[in-house]
């Protein structure tokens, strides 16, 4: 493939063609001048790239948007991520602002460009691959318009041209008492204000983080970056689904597809999966509606809550149940054995109202009924502890979700006492880790505090490999491997590797 | 509650009495089995069939020379006993046709006077008289709606959106993504349940007039937050029939939110966190945001009658809650010895205590940590607790204004917002009230032709309705007229 020869500029190279001859034109070559450090992704590439650069710069973006990725279900802080994100993206994906003196700048930002455009069309296929796409390139996004230099930042926002109406002085002199009790600045410091309609800035409206009069929303310059965002956000997710349409009729050879495909495929999340694997443990019998109570030793804190609440109210809410049904099911509790579990644990209530009210929902979680495509995909997987960490704090009367995120730090200690950690140095650190909002690294340390002795076993005997002890990050995964190692010696080392992953 | 029935015990009580084979099945064939009434039935005249336009056709009244195909012209006064459960199939119907508002129903879903595809495809789901629920139904205009209901004779049927396609043909589409909601009100749903853990005076299904200000202090304080801070103008409050409150915020532009937005609009309002293990369920950021600071003004006068006086929620062992709140070690110990002394205290007494105790000297920090968590105590106690799953998602079912109750028989009325106060849930009317007051009602109307319901304590309510209706309508009108004009204007070169 010849190169196209980059050192020619000619203004007459664009792709703005009348629409109806766009399918007859010979393709032209745009040489994209990149002025500014961040980019909205709107002209697509136009120039050639050879093919080890479309592979090479496509896996690289690869790697850094896992690594965010990473970030986000090991929970880390912003400023933990940006720390962490610094050297990762310096290696894969530099891209250095104007006033620094590096020379590539244009051959930097050529490649953020076109890797973000090869990637666009590997993970435009399905709808999952779409949203998780859009979500880790705006986290990419946003990371880079925090550290971009002030003075380039403002004026590559005022080169997006979005319609913010600013706040006249007669207004800021108006609402003064609400606007400062919104920005929570002590001095009185003057502040630029935007006005837009609120529906144009949901996250900010959800976190109260903007002052509402009569349907407008007041932002603070400093949440600007929340409205950049939610715009790049909005333009990439109308981008992708048209990528998504135009894809079954994308002219392709043999040479680009099997990249695509390629790409997609290693686009998995390997340690948030529900694996069907954890369902099938070696040497434990089927659990039955009467073995639970027997089981829940091995529970992780999230269900022993679930379970302990259960048999103390006769009742669990409705987050609750499903929480607890879709991780029984996990461990394989048949659907008739739930019924009966849950049929058997409301105690108090008639049976009428149970089949009424309950019944459908269990059955619905196991697919038994309901839509079409929950029927085929066997009702809901269960939750990992991600989306445990990520769903909305549990409301009064409700006992679903991470114990260590929703529990005050009293309350969450008193718990793990009543499931027999007394341990004060464990305690202390759980606390510690709490308090630096490290859930499950809260989780963990007291899954290997637990099981000390026998971790140390299979270690010293060499029968576990390092993978089967990673970081756990799904209640399930906690179960099984809690059993296993409890269950040493009865026939079944190291089986907690291995099985496929179930698909998603 | 004096006037709640339960629905368990009562329909064991009834279920002899039901003689007539007919009500019990849910045949299609039903209306046209003969019965005493029909029998009555005088030969029809041309002229009534062809109903003048000043009576209604869809609000039967008992006065001679309005006869309609289905209504004979002296119902059979309905014998309500004491025993007869609310969903009976002889006193629904008697609801449906008599009673129940199709035409501002229709008028409020389909937004024109004409039938849109706004109420043509808007999803309703019925709850038959054998619990079996029936979802996807859809009704092109009031009369098919009101018909189906008179044949079906639901205890009870609920709103859904305004879908793409017909709900009916949704299984006829080639592509899933072309059935697809497009539209519903935004809705709000507060429960009582929600409010368990500080209500002292009733519990469970049962209310009084003392819980019902925890309602009374919600729609306040979620009201002017939608009208002053959203914008909306259309908002319509609604008993449930039992111990909560529905809102439906109908402006069009509410209608169209997709579900992010929902899901700002419910954070923006949602305060309170954390379950029951979660120690202090308000932690507000300072300075209070505007919205905060307004509701806590609202919400301080309820806080001093409503929950000090006569919720009590610190007496005996409860105070320990009381004092798990506050943040000063010194001042807890100090309320603890002087509480532990005279454990029925009042709590009124003991929210004072808490300002004599640290002004008299048993305060280690500032007094400004004090002030800050005595506010987030009595938004604690007083904020409203929403049910916020049901406003987040466009696809929610939500009952319908209007509706009975199938286990109080309380009409599910709206509330005027102006009269809020007013507002007892304890005197709303029940259907078989109603009933038999259109039975008992003594007025002379040949003349001007009323409807039965407005012969009932149910006129205020449908007046209401009407009036809000009305206004959403003008709006709508006012709205397609300047588009038309705009339009028009394009045309013009």
């Amino acid at each position: 493939m010849i190169r196209h020869d980059f050192s020619r500029v000619d203004s007459k190279r664009r792709a703005n063609l009348d629409y109806k001859k766009k399918q007859f034109a010979k393709p032209e070559f745009k040489q994209q001048d990149y002025e500014y450090r961040l980019n909205f992704y709107i002209l697509p590439p136009t120039a050639e790239i050879t093919l080890e650069q479309f592979e090479t710069w496509a896996i690289n973006r690869l790697k850094v948007l896992s690594e965010l990725e990473a970030c986000s279900f090991r929970n880390r802080t912003p400023e933990e991520t940006a720390e962490y994100m610094t050297s990762i993206l310096n290696k894969y994906l530099p891209l250095r602002s104007n006033s620094s003196r590096g020379q590539n700048l244009q051959e930097e930002r050529k490649k953020d460009h076109y890797s973000h455009f090869i990637l666009r069309l590997a993970f435009s296929a399905t709808e999952d691959l779409r949203r998780r796409f859009s979500r880790l390139e705006t986290m990419l996004f946003r990371l880079r318009f925090k550290d971009d230099d002030l003075r380039e930042r403002r004026e590559f926002v005022s080169s997006l041209k979005l319609e913010w109406e600013e706040v006249g002085e007669d207004e800021k002199r108006e609402f003064g008492s609400e606007l400062a009790a919104v920005s929570g600045a002590r001095n009185e410091e003057e502040q630029e204000w935007f006005k837009v309609d609120w529906e144009r800035v949901p996250e900010l409206v959800e976190q109260r983080r903007v002052f509402l009069k009569r349907g407008k929303a007041y932002v603070m310059q400093r949440e600007q970056m929340s409205l950049v965002v939610a715009e790049f956000t909005k333009r990439l997710d109308e981008a992708l689904e048209l990528t998504a349409k135009a894809l079954p009729r994308l002219d392709e050879d043999d040479r680009l597809a099997p990249i695509l495909a390629h790409l997609s495929q290693s686009f998995t999340a390997p340690d948030a999966a529900y694996s069907s694997s954890d369902a099938a443990i070696d040497g434990l019998s089927t659990p039955t509606a009467d073995s639970i109570d027997a089981v829940s030793q091995h529970f992780p804190l999230c269900m022993q809550n679930l379970h302990m609440t259960l048999r103390a109210n006769s009742h669990l809410k409705h987050f609750g149940r499903l929480q607890y049904t879709l991780f029984l099911k996990g461990i394989g509790l048949s659907l008739d054995d739930c019924i009966i579990f849950w049929r058997r644990s409301f105690k108090l209530m008639a049976d009428d109202k149970f089949n009424k009210e309950y019944k459908y929902n269990i059955r619905h979680a196991y697919g038994d009924v309901g839509g079409d495509a929950n029927r085929r995909g066997r009702g809901y997987t269960p939750y990992s502890c991600q989306k445990l960490l990520t769903e909305p704090l549990p409301g009064p009367g409700q006992s679903h979700g991470c114990p260590y995120r929703a529990f005050t730090q009293d309350n969450l200690v008193a718990l793990l006492q009543r499931t027999g950690i007394n341990d004060r140095d464990l305690l202390k650190t759980v606390r510690e880790d709490v308090g630096k909002q490290r859930y499950h690294v809260a989780c963990n340390r007291v899954f290997e505090h637990a099981h000390k002795r026998e971790i140390k076993k299979v270690k010293d005997d060499g029968s576990w490999s390092a993978v089967d002890l990673d970081t756990i990050v799904h209640p399930n995964t906690y179960f099984k491997r809690s059993w296993l190692l409890k269950h040493l010696g009865e026939g079944n080392v190291g089986m907690v590797g291995g099985g496929e992953k179930m698909e998603e | 509650m004096p006037h709640s029935v339960s629905p368990d015990g009562s329909q064991a009580d009834s279920q002899p009495i039901k003689c007539e084979p007919d009500t019990q099945s849910q045949d299609v064939t039903m209306s046209d089995a003969p019965s005493p009434a029909k029998a009555e039935k005088t030969n029809v005249n041309l002229e009534d069939l062809f109903d003048d336009e000043d009576s209604d056709p869809e609000f039967s009244s008992s006065v001679p020379g309005v006869k309609s195909e289905e209504e004979p012209p002296h119902p059979e006064p309905i014998k309500i006993t004491s025993r007869s459960s609310f969903s009976d199939p002889e006193i629904m119907r008697a609801f449906y046709q008599r009673l129940f508002p199709f035409r501002y129903l229709f008028q409020w879903l389909n937004h024109s006077p004409s039938p849109t595809n706004d109420f043509a495809h808007r999803e309703f789901a019925f709850t038959l008289q054998n619990d079996a629920y029936l979802r996807y139904q859809s009704f092109p205009t009031a009369d098919l709606l009101r018909k189906q209901c008179i044949q079906l004779l639901p205890s009870r049927f609920e709103l859904g959106p305004v879908y793409s396609t017909n709900p009916r043909d949704r299984k006829t589409m080639r592509k899933a993504s072309a059935f697809r909601p497009l539209a519903k009100e935004l809705v709000f749903d507060i429960d009582m349940t929600d409010y368990d853990d500080i209500r002292t005076c009733c519990t469970g299904a049962s209310i009084c007039h003392k819980c019902w200000a925890f309602i009374t202090m919600a729609i306040k304080v979620v009201d002017v937050a939608l009208r002053e801070d959203f914008g909306f103008k259309h908002i319509m409050w609604v008993y449930s029939g039992r111990r909560g409150a529905h809102a439906w915020v109908c402006d069009k532009r509410a209608r169209e939110m997709d579900d992010s937005k929902r899901r700002a609009v419910a954070g923006y309002l949602e305060l309170l966190k954390g379950g029951d293990q979660g120690g202090k369920k308000v932690n507000a950021r300072r300075p209070l945001h505007p919205h905060l600071e307004r509701s806590l003004n609202i919400l301080k006068e309820h806080f001093q009658t409503s929950i000090l006086l006569e919720q009590d929620p610190w007496v005996e062992e409860k105070a320990a809650h009381l004092l798990q709140l506050l943040p000063d070690q010194k001042l807890k110990e100090a309320l603890q010895k002087k509480w532990d002394s005279s454990p029925s205290r009042p709590s009124a007494l003991k929210w004072s205590d808490i300002d004599n105790v640290a002004k008299s000297g048993a305060l280690s920090k500032g007094s400004k940590d004090l002030l800050e968590a005595k506010q987030d105590i009595v938004l604690e106690y007083t904020y409203p607790r929403l049910d916020a799953e049901v406003s987040k998602k466009l696809n929610h079912l939500l009952k319908s204004p209007f509706v009975v109750h199938p286990g109080t028989g309380r009409v599910c009325v709206p509330i005027d917002t102006r009269k809020v106060e007013e507002f007892d849930p304890l005197s709303v009317p029940t259907v078989t009230q109603l009933l038999t007051e259109i039975d008992e009602w003594e007025g002379d109307d040949r003349d001007k032709q009323l409807a039965d319901w407005e012969k009932t304590s149910l006129k205020p309510y449908i007046d209401y309705f009407r009036g809000f209706v009305g206004r959403l309508l003008k709006e709508e009108r006012g709205g397609v007229k300047r588009e038309r004009e705009e339009t028009g204007d394009a045309m013009e070169f």
